[in-house]
């Protein structure tokens, strides 16, 4: 999503985007804080020579260690921001969305953020089902919908948690462990976060926890130009909040109980560290701030104003980036760092029992998902184990997915299948033949009723409206069934053929009439008369033979 | 009946209570008796029914009864009372009366219970006898029709017979039609009623209480019962099968008797003709080709070897022993617990104390056949025997050690020394195959090796040499493997990582054996790595509560027990600088979000300064440290297991001198001291748990003469009691009066020994003239609370208080320098107040005590005869035979009525 301005604004791009409405405001949200943090502190010049690859391999270690630097762009502003998302179109969960009538497209809830979604491509006889980000935990989102997911042909399977090693629950109580100890002794927590997503789940948590750790008093800033969006937004999506969460709106309670914290004033938001925040100042205090990296916006300066101190902590829960390296520019650091990474997202284990469920034919997946991490090689547990082996691809590759289109679905106007009579040829399956005009556009295909039978031409214009449709000949019937070759050697004796001679071949039999000098071969897609130029008796031996066979 | 306990403090007057029973019963038609009088909630709620007489009892000494009389009339279990044979004529026509369902089968249950202390105390000829109805009941259920025979009266019956019949003479007088129409094969047993399991039940019960003496053996030969009991072995019923095995046991246990003492070599041949039906189906069993036969017949034996030590088993085994190895070379090995279950049964047995070789053979051939699961089992329990060839030890335990063994190999550790695991390669892949066959098998075998080495350690047979080293480096590396940091290279390595990564059993099981490896542990060298695993799954966010209250013992095992290099101090080298480790994280768990995380952290704490408060290294560790202002902090937790452990916590370090907090004045809480908060929590704490621990707390601090308490002792003890005298818990009332013991042992010196050999103390002089000290108490209110105590509607509470009350008495005997009695209209008052309490009106005040009052009261009360009341268990009224059938007859009159109601 962060990356969707420079595709629509930059690559030509001229499709339609679908995404569900809380991607799209939260995605906003999370956009204009970047551009915003970004803008806020301009420079005054950029460079760029550093890119120069000779130049970049003399610079110290993170910088020559970087990769594809002339790819980098700069930060978009928010005109293409809004541009960007001025092409979405709004989906619902389950929602169906026909694409030019090939495949059809329908949004399922992830489970993992509000409004985030897993996709199913189909068609009538295909399934590919992409899963993106998704979480089987119990959090304030739709719970994922696995169901939908099952019978896929092929199953693509992305944005597994990238910390699969740190159990959330565990990092949630080492969180609040930690919150608790600085805070009882004085310090200040400083959480470097996102504005929207984990922290809601971690206010929630704090919610329940303040009271019982002794906390109460404690003042909880978050700070971020869009903080106060970010909390009234979560509010007003209740379609898209897990089950509990929904039926407080009816209560009527809001869903998420930061509200109450911003009521009782133990939760305040600001937008930035200017303002009403500098009046409102007391410490010892917990601050949500971004952004995560470190790199900008206000937690810059609580790094400033509290890494001297011991007493105080920050605490990453962001899994996006290494807390070594955005802790790099601030060392030496006296306060205590605390790295508990939340990733809701699915592990290994929760794949496993993923993929048992839903049970798909084949699995698509990166290729870091088929080995272990290479600083964990002997964790076998940390790969996706599933039979068949899943296909794995590389960044940019392009694979050609394991199955082939076989059928189409055609539809049968109700005119024209009112009209067949359908003959029962074995128990349970009957047959009719279909005479129509197939009609294809949009990648629909209708059978429609054949024009009548074209009437003696009384005028000029109808016999051209004639010349469109195709030719309609009386068909003749179709036969089905085989011929037992014993009853109808006694068939043709007891027409009076004598003389009759049976031979079995490969494919069946022949059956010679040699005082007629006569030849029937039996086979089993068809059966020929071969008699020298006596219509008569070929038309005879005809007759007995589709009395041995059924037409419809 | 008087009145009704509704609950633990709830009573009503009687006039209240009459017409609200009356109405149940009318509109429910349902309760009995019984059902009224079930045990109050606390496990020693007194029946506010019956008043226990504290005055001595006027109407015993107006008759002038004796005590022999008195004491009849209070265990009237024992006997068969006049009151119990009026009733039974009654009781046993309502029994066989078809119309007469006895709806509650526990009265008849504690009926028999009854009758076998009634036949076993008297001649049950002479009972029969004297209350002929009995007879005539069993005969009665015999001449029911079938259909209106009840299942439950029919057990009862053959119950009852069986009992009846276990003396001989009775037997003799019940013989002929009655017994065998009760167990012959004409009996129930042809009865549609038999399908009951309760019948089949009763009829072996009635059977093994016969089978008593030869008469009896004869009867069930005769009978054919042992057949029945053979077609019982495989019952639906799982009581009924264990039953029907334990009988034929008990028969062929019975058969032997007489017979096998004389002659020990008695073969097999010459045995009673029932021993030897019973040994021929155990050997056909055994040759069966259906694992339900085989268990049957392998159950019976496990038994028999378990109870019988007589020379005859030796002879049984010798000719059984071939069937069962044989069972061996079948592929599966059929039923091979019970066939362990056999094994060990044998070799415990002191009949085989010398080598019996195919015994041990046998052993060790199932030892190397079976696969791992089965065998860990078969070897711990031949690791526990006394006697064993040592070969055949070392083979168990190899078995035992095999799964560890594989996985130090897989992870590529050094195999330990040469010798102690050369035997476990036998058999080895097959433990191979299992923990890597599955994550359950895996875990399955690894939780079960643990337990067992674990079981196996402390016992004083364990084996030698121990492998110490080996065993610690096992256990820290599964606990690796379970948290990921292992890095093994081996493919089975990898895949065993996969496989324990995040397995909380494992985890638990192995901290457990971890725990108990300080045991004897010689090698301090080993000390660093368990800390530092130790450490590491304390830190570890992933591990759940249950993992960490693990850890947090096998901590406390580590460092209480740790070896250290000689010359080195208590604490040992590495201790310091763990516990400068250990403690940030104990701080962190103190604050975690999971309550059952910060109880387990503040009992660890608890433990560890109970045991190291004295030491220097660990007093500076812990006051440089914030944890003692954290467990302060957690005496106002929202829950409540967590506040009373952290009262306990409290009152350890403050014990110690380890209070920190008062150092920070910016607390409120610190400014009204840690009494002032304990007695906070006392007061107004809504759940009994953190008031219990408070009280307890106290009376440990009053015990140890904690600084806070001598100040001003008088006080302190007047206080809490003001609070605990009208505390809701039980418990918080009698710890309550524990503290005032241990006030009054200080005070007026300890009660004497009551066993003779005990060695006498010196005697305490009280510090104040015995009439002041009585005063004294009686400003603090003491006996106020004491007498209340003793009226209390739960016994222990009760008891306490007449213990203590009686110890009162005792030290006030020689007090010369009071008058003999108070003002007699004084003491009146109070005499009557007090039996106004005892029926339980005790919202009036005893008003202001003087000692004199006190101690007339205290000699004109019958405290012993009160003690030994309370020492019955609160049902022995429910439990007396009368109120028993009394019951039984209620229930039916109920009924009755109730049938009259409806037209």
């Amino acid at each position: 999503m962060m990356a969707l301005p420079y595709i629509t604004e930059h690559t030509g791009f001229t499709g339609t985007v679908y995404a569900t409405e809380p991607t799209v405001q939260i995605g906003r949200l999370l956009m204009e804080e970047l551009v915003n943090f970004i803008e806020r502190v301009p420079k005054a010049q950029s460079a760029s020579l550093w890119k120069n690859k000779d130049i970049q391999r003399l610079l110290p270690s993170p910088l020559k260690d970087a990769v594809e630097v002339s790819t980098w762009r700069r930060c978009y502003t928010m005109q293409e921001v809004n541009s960007a998302l001025s092409k979405i179109q709004l989906v619902g969960y389950s929602q169906k969305i026909e694409l030019f009538g090939v495949v059809q497209v329908t949004p399922l809830s992830s489970g993992y953020a509000l409004g985030s979604s897993n996709w199913i491509i189909q068609s009538h006889y295909e399934k590919v089902s992409y899963v993106s980000g998704s979480s089987l935990l119990t959090t304030h989102p739709q719970p994922m919908d696995q169901a939908s997911l099952k019978n896929s042909d092929v199953l693509v399977l992305t944005g597994l948690t990238q910390i699969p090693t740190a159990n959330p629950d565990g990092m949630v109580g080492e969180f609040c462990s930690n919150l608790a100890l600085t805070i009882r002794n004085g310090g200040n927590v400083l959480v470097p976060c996102y504005p929207s997503g984990v922290i809601y789940d971690l206010l929630e948590c704090l919610y329940q926890y303040i009271d019982s750790a002794g906390l109460s008093s404690v003042p909880f800033y978050f700070i971020s130009p869009v903080a106060n969006s970010s909390l009234e937004f979560s509010q007003i999506f209740a379609e898209w909040l897990c089950h509990n969460k929904q039926s407080k709106v009816y209560l009527p309670e809001p869903p998420f109980p930061h509200a109450e914290l911003i009521q009782t004033n133990k939760l305040k938001h600001y937008p930035s560290i200017h303002g009403d925040f500098s009046n409102d100042f007391r410490q010892p205090c917990v601050v949500f701030t971004g952004h995560p990296s470190l790199r900008f916006g206000d937690v810059v300066h609580f790094m400033e104003l509290w890494g001297k101190s011991s007493l105080n902590t920050v605490i990453f829960t962001e899994p996006d980036f290494s807390y070594l390296e955005a802790l790099a520019p601030y060392q030496p650091l006296a306060m205590k760092c605390i790295y508990c990474p939340i990733d809701t997202r699915l592990n290994f284990i929760q794949v496993s029992k993923l993929l048992k469920e839903v049970q798909p034919l084949h699995v698509v997946c990166p290729e870091q998902y088929t080995q272990p991490p290479p600083a964990q090689s002997h964790r076998m547990d940390l790969m996706i184990d599933c039979q068949p082996p899943p296909m794995s691809y590389r960044r940019a590759e392009v694979l050609a997915l394991p199955f082939k289109r076989r059928y189409e679905k055609i539809e049968i106007m109700p005119e024209l299948a009112d009209s067949l009579v359908p003959m029962e040829i074995k128990p349970g399956i009957s047959l009719a033949t279909v005479s129509a005009v197939l009609h294809t556009k949009d990648n629909k295909h209708v059978l429609q009723p054949p024009p009548r039978p074209a009437q003696p031409a009384s005028g000029k214009k109808r016999k051209r409206m004639s010349d469109d449709v195709p030719d309609c000949k009386v068909l003749k019937p179709l036969l089905s069934g085989s011929i037992p070759v014993e009853q109808f050697v006694q068939s043709l004796e007891k027409h009076g053929f004598s003389d009759i001679k049976v031979e079995d071949t490969a494919k069946g039999h022949i059956v010679l009439l040699q005082e007629a000098e006569t030849l029937i071969q039996i086979e089993e897609d068809s059966t020929h008369i071969i008699c020298d130029n006596d219509e008569m008796l070929r038309v005879r031996l005809r007759d007995l033979v589709l009395k041995f066979l059924q037409k419809f | 009946m008087d009145s009704l306990v509704l609950g633990n403090h709830c009573w009503l007057p009687d006039c209240l209570l009459q017409p609200l029973l009356t109405l149940r019963e009318q509109t429910l038609g349902l309760g009995t008796q019984a059902d009224r009088k079930l045990p109050a909630p606390t496990p020693g709620h007194l029946q506010q029914n019956q008043p226990l007489p504290v005055f001595p009892n006027p109407l015993c000494q107006s008759r002038g009864s004796t005590d022999a009389e008195c004491q009849r009339n209070e265990n009237p279990g024992l006997i068969m009372d006049p009151e119990c044979s009026r009733l039974l004529p009654a009781f046993c026509s309502v029994l066989v009366d078809p119309r007469q369902a006895v709806a509650d089968d526990t009265c008849l249950e504690k009926l028999l219970d009854w009758f076998k202390t009634v036949t076993e105390a008297g001649s049950s000829l002479l009972l029969l006898q004297e209350n002929p109805c009995l007879v005539d009941l069993l005969s009665h259920v015999l001449d029911l029709k079938p259909q209106d025979v009840s299942p439950r009266v029919l057990s009862f019956s053959l119950r009852l017979a069986g009992m009846f019949a276990a003396q001989e003479d009775c037997f003799e007088y019940l013989q002929g039609q009655l017994l065998l129409g009760l167990f012959g094969e004409a009996g129930p047993l042809s009865w549609a009623v038999w399908s009951v399991p309760t019948v089949r039940s009763g009829w072996i019960q009635g059977l093994k209480s016969l089978a008593q003496h030869p008469g009896g053996l004869h009867f069930l030969g005769d009978s054919g019962a042992v057949d029945a009991l053979f077609s019982l072995q495989g019952d639906s019923s799982l009581f009924v099968a264990s039953a029907a095995s334990q009988l034929l046991v008990h028969v062929l246990a019975l058969s032997m008797q007489d017979k096998a003492e004389g002659s020990p070599s008695l073969k097999g041949s010459a045995w009673p003709a029932c021993a030897q039906k019973i040994v021929a189906h155990v050997e056909a069993s055994l040759c069966s080709t259906t694992a339900l036969q085989i268990t049957q017949a392998l159950n019976v034996l496990t038994t028999t070897f378990g109870r019988c030590h007589s020379p005859w088993t030796e002879v049984l085994w010798g000719q059984l022993s071939p069937l069962v190895a044989h069972l061996l070379d079948s592929e599966p090995v059929p039923a091979t617990h019970s066939l362990v279950d056999l094994l060990l049964s044998v070799a415990r047995s002191p009949v085989f104390a010398s080598a019996d070789c195919t015994l041990w053979e046998t052993i060790a051939r199932m030892l190397s056949c079976l696969s791992p699961m089965q065998t860990g089992p078969l070897a711990l329990g031949t690791l526990k025997l006394q006697h064993c060839p040592q070969a055949l030890r070392s083979q168990a335990f190899g078995v035992l050690l095999q799964p560890l063994a594989c996985i130090l190999r897989a992870t590529a550790q050094a195999p330990g020394p040469p010798g102690l695991l050369d035997e476990t390669t036998q058999g080895c892949s097959m433990t191979v195959d299992t923990l890597l066959s599955s994550k359950s098998a895996c875990v399955g075998l690894l939780c079960q090796t643990l337990a067992h080495l674990e079981e196996l350690q402390p016992l004083p047979q364990h084996p030698l040499p121990w492998p110490q080293t080996l065993l610690v480096e096992a256990v820290v590396i599964i606990l690796r493997l379970c948290d990921g940091s292992a890095a093994p290279s081996s493919s089975e390595g990898c895949r065993l990582c996969g496989t324990l990564a995040g397995c909380i059993r494992v985890q638990r099981a192995a901290l457990g054996f971890l725990g108990t490896l300080t045991l004897g542990t010689s090698s301090w060298e080993l000390v660093p790595q368990v800390f530092a695993i130790l450490l590491e799954t304390l830190k570890s966010p992933a591990s759940s509560p249950t993992v960490l209250k693990k850890a947090f013992q096998a901590v406390l095992h580590w460092l209480l027990d740790s070896p250290t290099p000689p010359g080195c101090s208590d604490l040992g080298p590495h201790t310091p600088l763990f516990l400068r480790e250990l403690f940030p994280v104990l701080q962190k768990h103190l604050c975690s979000p999971c309550w059952e995380v910060r109880d387990s952290a503040l009992e660890f704490l608890t433990h560890l300064s109970m045991c190291w408060g004295g030491e220097a290294n660990f007093r500076e560790v812990l006051l440089a440290s914030d944890v003692p202002k954290l467990a302060w902090q957690l005496l106002r937790d929202p829950e409540s297991y967590v506040r009373a452990s952290a009262v306990t916590a409290m009152g350890q370090l403050s014990s110690q001198g380890l209070q920190a907090a008062s150092d920070s004045p910016g607390h409120p809480e610190v400014q009204q001291g840690l009494v002032g908060e304990l007695l906070h929590i006392l007061s107004v704490d809504s759940e009994g748990f953190p008031r219990r621990a408070v009280t307890r707390v106290f009376t440990e601090w009053l015990r140890n003469s904690h600084a806070d308490v001598v100040q001003d002792t008088e006080w302190f003890v007047a206080t809490v009691l003001q609070m605990v005298s009208r505390d809701l818990d039980w418990e918080v009332r009698a710890q309550g009066l524990e503290l005032v013991q241990v006030f009054l042992a200080q005070t007026l010196g300890q009660p004497n020994p009551s066993c003779p050999y005990a060695v006498a103390l010196p005697k305490v002089t009280p510090p104040s003239p015995l009439p002041e000290v009585l005063r004294t108490l009686c400003q603090m209110q003491i006996f106020d609370f004491a007498f209340r105590a003793l009226f209390d509607c739960d016994r222990p509470v009760a008891q306490k208080a007449c213990d203590l009350l009686l110890f009162l008495r005792n030290k006030s005997a020689p007090c010369s320098g009071l008058q003999e009695a108070g003002d007699s209209s004084d003491v009146a008052s109070v005499e009557a107040t007090l039996e106004r309490w005892q029926v339980g009106e005790q919202g009036q005040p005893l008003g202001s005590l003087e000692p004199e009052v006190v101690l007339a009261a205290l000699r004109s009360m019958d405290l012993e005869g009160l003690q030994s009341r309370l020492a019955e268990s609160s049902d022995h009224v429910e439990k007396s035979p009368q109120s028993l059938l009394q019951d039984v007859l209620a229930t039916v009159a109920l009924l009755e009525e109730n049938v009259a109601d409806c037209y």
